[in-house]
């Protein structure tokens, strides 16, 4: 027996050391955290970021002339660095600060979209899009006339593109908004190759960036993305801080989303004049402290390596598919090809709902989330009110999959006889 | 059933993690309690072969009732005859708990006074926010006090009752 449970790519045990919340039970069994689309644990790096920033240089940014303010101030924008590079962005301007995803695709559609879209445009975005990536266009589009259009799936829950994407574009298609991987079924998509195709038709390209970030190398320029957003919680990070990555001159030109502090040049009684990028999409105190810890989860993920991340999570995804494969009469969604399918595993049991899978399973100390997981037009297009979802982070084994499986025997037991 | 399986999973994991991650028995004896309180055989029952299911051609009133929670819906028709309730319909979907809630209030009070029926509706609500005052009264369904260990599914149980609550309203000023 070897002292860690090595699963190729990465040195788990160690790594299970450093989440002090794996330590506590659940219904007397030991935590299974299976729930980690939805957001992830927190390791003791990250926790302690956050205390010491609020021992040792909590003070308010920018304006300052204080020595806790300009440390604040350089802590802070360290972390807009740290966010530049790790996503390969070419400047840490580039780089804006929001509460969570939903934030910075709502910055995008009310900032750019009410100044850019008008009646008779398009907007195209996929019917496996988080709410957070459909419903800020959907309003976008009753509120300016524009057409939403909307890019369907196939039988494996991959994008349907058999006819390319310029079958979905024309030339009134303003932006493509479209999921790097998805929450519920799992598809990666091909996200590069389809922003290459938008820019051909003169379109722009939005990538929800939520579930891929956290969980595979992404590097903006390779992608040639216009956007790109994510949020720090589904990253080892704290809730409330989110980034909105946008290309250099769509920020310069965009109109500010929020107004007041800290976002403006000069204010006189009758005008004002914005600051320069990023501040002018930052009105008021930003979540400081949670940026700066957020900074400690960037460094945690850079030293695991962001390819040996994804690659842990293949192997315990084909493994649990494998082991979820010999249960009885079980559906599966998502695609086959592990290559395209990320971290996240749905599946619903025949005659049994959701909701009483997740019950049964919790009972023995796994969590893990039933329901329509955000992504109410897919469940609609599958003809399903919900699944049952298991998703993956670094710290999670193939052991803890083993007890999954066991627990989810007893959801056959319990209602199959 | 899968106790000794779960021991033998996670002895593979490193001895510095050994500790904490052992399982407790009396505890994990006690969920599965818990589990067969809530999952009982008259419940899968009528979840599998529900009652009264489908809709009536003339109802005095009609409801939907939804759970944005769960995604659980139920519609009711009611019909009601000179204040009782001569005949009522449901259909919907959702989680075991909503569904066989749904279909075990059908058979209590298809032929009861309309009166005798808010009084099971109280006895039913304060059931499951705890009390036990009324069980008598409420006869097979006293089933569902099982639910109570489970408090994020409470709302499962009595989604069908409030949608009645609601129907009956509906049917009095029809
Ligand atoms: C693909 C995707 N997009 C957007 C979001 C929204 O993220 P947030 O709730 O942090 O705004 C999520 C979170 O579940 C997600 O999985």
């Amino acid at each position: 027996m070897t002292t860690s449970e090595r699963i190729g790519a990465l040195d788990v045990a160690r790594i299970r050391r450093d989440f002090p919340i794996l330590d506590r039970k659940v219904y007397g069994q030991p935590l299974v955290y299976f729930d980690n689309a939805a957001t992830s644990q927190k390791p003791r790096q990250v926790i302690e970021a956050l205390t010491h920033y609020y021992e040792t240089s909590n003070a308010n940014i920018h304006r300052a002339v204080h020595l806790l303010g300009e440390e604040a101030t350089a802590e802070y924008e360290g972390v807009r660095e740290k966010v530049s590079r790790f996503i390969n962005a070419p400047s840490p301007e580039c780089i804006v600060f929001t509460r969570n995803t939903s934030e910075s695709i709502n910055l995008v559609a009310y900032a750019w979209g009410r100044a850019n879209v008008s009646a008779g445009d398009e907007i195209v975005v996929t019917v496996m899009e988080h709410h957070s990536n459909f419903v800020p266009w959907q309003q976008l589009a009753q509120e300016t006339g524009a057409k939403l259009v909307v890019i369907g799936v196939k039988e494996d829950q991959t994008l349907d593109l058999d006819d390319g994407l310029s079958s979905y574009l024309s030339e009134r298609t303003k932006i493509v908004a479209i999921t790097h991987a998805n929450n519920t079924v799992g598809t990666i998509n091909p996200v590069k190759e389809l922003a290459a195709e938008a820019h051909r038709a003169g379109a722009l390209v939005l990538v929800d960036a939520a579930q891929s970030v956290p969980h595979m190398p992404v590097d903006v320029q390779d992608l040639d993305c216009d956007f790109l957003a994510f949020s720090a919680h589904k990253m080892l990070g704290p809730t409330g801080v989110g980034v909105l990555y946008a290309r250099r001159e769509l920020l310069a030109e965009m109109p500010p989303f929020l107004t007041g502090g800290e976002m403006i040049s000069k204010v006189t009684i009758d005008e004002t004049t914005w600051n320069g990028i990023p501040a002018k999409f930052e009105a008021g105190t930003p979540n400081i402290a949670d940026v700066v810890a957020f900074g400690a989860a960037i460094d945690y993920l850079s030293d695991l390596g962001m390819q040996n991340v994804r690659e842990h999570e293949k192997e315990i995804t084909e493994y649990a598919l494998r082991r979820l494969k010999q249960l009885e009469s079980i559906t599966i969604y998502g695609p086959e090809d592990i290559d395209v399918h990320g971290g996240v595993i749905s599946f619903n049991y025949p005659g049994v709902h959701p909701h009483d899978v997740g019950t049964i399973v919790d009972r023995q100390g796994v969590a893990i989330r039933s329901g329509h997981g955000c992504n109410q037009p897919l469940m609609r297009s599958l003809d399903i009110s919900g699944v049952a979802r298991a998703s993956f982070y670094v710290y999670n084994t193939a052991a803890e999959v083993d007890v999954f499986i066991d627990a989810l025997g007893d959801v056959g037991d319990r209602f199959n006889g | 059933m899968c106790l000794s399986t779960r021991l033998v999973t996670w002895a593979i994991v490193s001895t510095d993690d050994r500790r904490r991650m052992s399982s407790d028995k009396a505890e994990y004896k006690r969920q599965e309690t818990e589990l067969d309180e809530l999952y009982q055989e008259i419940i899968l029952d009528h979840y599998r072969n529900p009652r009264h299911k489908g809709r009536l051609s003339a109802p005095t009133a009609s409801e939907e009732g939804y759970n944005p929670l769960c995604g659980d819906e139920i519609i009711l028709d009611v019909e009601v005859t000179d204040g009782v309730v001569s005949d009522i319909a449901q259909r919907g979907s959702g989680c075991s708990i909503s569904q066989s809630s749904a279909s075990m209030m059908t058979e209590v009070i298809v032929g009861e006074p309309i009166a005798d029926v808010k009084g099971l509706i109280a006895s039913f609500t304060a059931m499951m926010r705890g009390s036990d005052d009324d069980l008598e009264e409420l006869g097979d369904l006293e089933a569902m006090a099982g639910v109570r260990k489970f408090p994020v599914r409470v709302k499962c149980a009595t989604l069908a009752w409030h949608t009645l609550s609601q129907a009956l309203e509906k049917a009095k000023s029809s």
